[in-house]
């Protein structure tokens, strides 16, 4: 029933962005990624899409951070270190150059499938994964930055402390340990 | 009653017929193994040491080697594995959609069929870490087959028709299947993918004639799923007792424990034992699944007409750090310590190589095949130390120390082990074993993760570089399994993921991620010859003769787990800034493609 639920409101998510979100042909796939807001530690464009932040001394916000981490265990396997692309799958630092968060969401959520004489690329989808979709935003938080260039490759050295809304989220989200 | 004595007298009759088949199928095997001309098992023989008697080419003429012919799979992904030769042809199988060719190689590699199977496209993300398939089996004029979505398919080996499909396991549930199978006797012998799902999962026996399964033998749960006998089955000599498994996980997390069993099989007839190795039990969290999860990470010995096991080794308790136990077991008869023993060699992801009497498994030697392992200060090898078998860990490089979201930085090797499923090769004239390894190190912060069925189920986050100080992320030694010392040691870029192959000829052959074909001197290491194929490789490489001549093959196409975490490069998140993406990236160098390269001396 939980799985279901999840799916559910993923898709409610992505229908309602769909609607909403006016995509701008600046910066990357959805938009100027600069932050215009920051809600209890989770920062968010002038378009309302969450996004990076990143201080002069190369801090990062929690999410950049959960999301190299949340990429790392449940990306990387195709997709390479770094989202830095492999010899399976796409470099997701280009992808995401033209990929908007909702379409990023639509394909997590209900995967892809490119399958022809020359292609055999499928990726699966994530809708009912805990792992993923309850992180679903830092990790494309984190991907976001590193298609701008604003993070190098490897862990972030230093971030922000975990905020209690990520806390509580993860606890309503992932479910009792 | 007529009726019945007459069904008898037939059944009576055509079981006969039946097992005079058999027997000559299975002598058949073991005999056309010991032919230096043919390949007709994935590592040469039972024994897997992949040595070739063929000396036809050899250290004063390997420099003339040319390519003879060459072959496009049509297939892009990684191609593990290699080619087997039965008579005048070869067959091959390809990654996804796992096409298997037979070869005429009475005219330059004609295709004499073709089969490829349907298969569901949605398997293809379920496969962690590529769409490979490590070779097919040949017994009894048939071609066996295990396909990606785990169905095993025997095929008639003259015509490429299906003679039966057995269903292994269930790609929804995140098995799948990559392994070469093994024939052995009447049956043959296979196992499953998925330690990164959650799968419980088990070797599984299936009739040669009819598919019907035989036995399944699980990694973990009660002993009537793991065909242990509690008496009888023993680890260092001794009886493992009731539940031996089951002890060892909490509640039910057996159930989704992995132990998966994808690795290279082999088998000693005059032991009757089959041996493989159990990889890493599910999740990489290793706080979320407390206590030493039996029988993952675990050296077998089983009976091949029962299942039942007569020895387990584990060899590394409560894993930390992803160190899958899957990788191969090669049986030498050496003389050791002043006894001639029969022996059982084994060089694990943890960085250890291990040497044990096959027949008991007793431990002989467990020492690092490469000098930069750190985890592990060595095993306790005091058989009165209540920790007798057991690696030592050193607590800085314990994940499990750290806990959940504590990164544990420096540990050498990295997940993909010192050396991954590449299979060793061994020779008897010098008595050394030639073994492709990864020389590369890690952080590693295991966190929090749930399982549905189906997904990938990791939970932790790695980052991998070569030791500090080296930029080679691989070497290609020579090691002597019975002082457990490397005795020369060949630095690569990359880590080599290519099976290696020792000949009669004292040339011992490799491949490289970059895509060279080397040829090394046995003695020496030194190289005598190399030559670039159009891909990366991460098969193995093989030889045989035909109408006179001796060819060496090996497939390239760059894939599996080294195209997906080399294919960018590696970076040093200790280096500071300057140095990230300071190691070669294999994307520089190769590019995808699968071709089989055929070589000669003219």
């Amino acid at each position: 029933m939980k799985s279901r639920a999840l799916v559910a409101a993923c898709v409610l998510t992505v229908a309602a962005l769909w609607a909403g979100v006016v995509i701008a042909a600046n910066a990357d796939g959805s938009g100027d990624p600069t932050a215009a807001k920051n809600q209890d530690g989770k920062y968010y464009d002038k378009q309302g899409t969450p996004t990076y932040s990143i201080k002069p001394d190369g801090t990062v916000d929690w999410y950049t951070y959960s999301g190299y981490r949340r990429y790392s265990s449940e990306c990387l396997r195709c997709h390479g270190p770094d989202g830095a692309g492999s010899s399976y799958a796409p470099d997701l630092t280009n992808s995401l150059k033209t990929v908007s968060y909702t379409d990023f969401l639509g394909v997590v959520a209900g995967g892809k499938k490119d399958v022809n004489t020359a292609n055999d690329l499928v990726m699966p989808s994530f809708g009912v994964d805990r792992n993923v979709m309850c992180y679903i935003d830092d990790i494309y938080i984190y991907l976001r930055a590193r298609a701008d260039g604003a993070l190098g490759r490897g862990r972030p050295a230093k971030h922000e402390e975990k905020p209690t809304a990520a806390q509580k989220w993860e606890n309503s989200c992932m479910g009792p340990a | 009653m007529r009726c019945m004595s007459l069904t008898i007298g037939t059944l009576v009759g055509a079981v006969a017929v039946l097992v005079g088949g058999f027997s000559y199928a299975q002598d058949d095997l073991a005999k056309m193994s010991q032919n230096p001309n043919q390949w007709v098992m994935p590592a040469k023989n039972y024994a897997n040491t992949r040595y070739s008697q063929l000396k036809q080419i050899n250290t004063s003429n390997v420099g003339k080697l040319q390519v003879a012919w060459t072959f496009s799979t049509g297939v892009l992904r990684g191609h593990e594995g290699a080619p087997l030769v039965v008579g005048d042809v070869m067959y091959l199988s390809t990654p996804f959609p796992n096409i298997v060719y037979a070869l005429d190689l009475s005219h330059d590699g004609k295709i004499l069929w073709k089969y490829e199977p349907k298969q569901d496209p949605s398997v293809i993300p379920v496969m962690c870490c590529d769409t490979v398939n490590r070779g097919v089996a040949y017994a009894d004029g048939k071609i066996f087959l295990h396909q990606a979505d785990d169905k095993l398919v025997a095929l008639d080996a003259k015509t490429g028709k299906e003679v039966w499909t057995a269903v292994n396991g269930d790609p929804k549930r995140g098995q799948t299947g990559t392994s070469a199978p093994l024939v052995v006797k009447d049956k043959v012998l296979v196992g499953t993918s998925g330690g990164e799902f959650g799968v419980q999962c088990s070797l599984a026996a299936y009739d040669i004639n009819s598919g019907k399964l035989a036995w399944r033998a699980y990694s973990e749960g009660p002993d009537d799923q793991i065909l242990v006998d509690p008496e009888k089955t023993t680890q260092f000599g001794k009886p493992v007792g009731q539940n031996s498994s089951l002890k060892t996980w909490q509640g039910d997390q057996w159930k989704i424990g992995g132990g998966c069993t994808w690795g290279w099989i082999s088998y000693d007839p005059e032991l009757n034992l089959v041996y493989y190795g159990s990889g890493n039990p599910s999740t990489w969290n290793p706080t979320q699944r407390p206590g030493d999860n039996k029988w993952s990470m675990t050296i077998w010995a089983r009976n091949p007409d029962t299942g039942v096991a007569k020895w387990v080794y584990q060899m590394t308790p409560h894993d930390e750090w992803d160190y899958d136990g899957v990788n191969e077991m090669i049986l030498t008869d050496q003389r050791i310590n002043g006894r001639e023993r029969k022996l059982l060699t084994h060089f694990d992801r943890n960085g250890l190589g291990y040497t044990l009497d096959r027949a008991t498994g007793e431990l002989l030697v467990a020492a690092k095949y490469d000098p930069k392992v750190n985890w592990t200060s060595g095993v306790d090898m005091d058989k009165n130390s209540p920790n007798y078998g057991r690696p030592t860990v050193v607590q800085r490089y314990s994940t499990q120390a750290g806990g959940e979201d504590h990164n544990t930085t420096g540990i050498c090797p990295a997940a993909l082990g010192s050396k991954d499923e590449q299979p060793a090769a061994y020779s008897p004239e010098t008595q050394l074993f030639y073994v492709p390894t990864n020389h590369v190190c890690m952080d590693y912060e295991p966190f929090r993760v749930s399982y549905t069925a189906g997904q990938p189920y990791v939970g932790a986050t790695l980052s991998m570089y070569p030791p500090p100080g080296d930029s080679n992320m691989g070497n290609f030694i020579a090691w002597d399994n019975k002082t457990g010392k490397i005795v020369w040691s060949d630095p690569e870029l990359f880590s080599v993921w290519s099976g290696a192959l020792a000949t009669a000829g004292g040339v011992v052959f490799y491949g490289t991620l970059e895509g060279y074909l080397k040829a090394v001197d046995a003695k020496t290491g030194k190289e005598l010859y190399r030559f670039k194929t159009p891909s990366g490789i991460i098969g193995n490489v093989m030889t045989y003769q035909h109408a006179g001549k001796q060819y060496v093959a090996v497939l390239s196409g760059v894939g599996g787990w080294a195209g997906i975490g080399l294919a960018a490069g590696l970076t040093d998140p200790h280096a500071g800034l300057g140095a990230v993406g300071g190691y070669a990236a294999l994307s520089n160098y190769t590019a995808l493609g699968g071709q089989l390269t055929v070589f000669a001396v003219p």
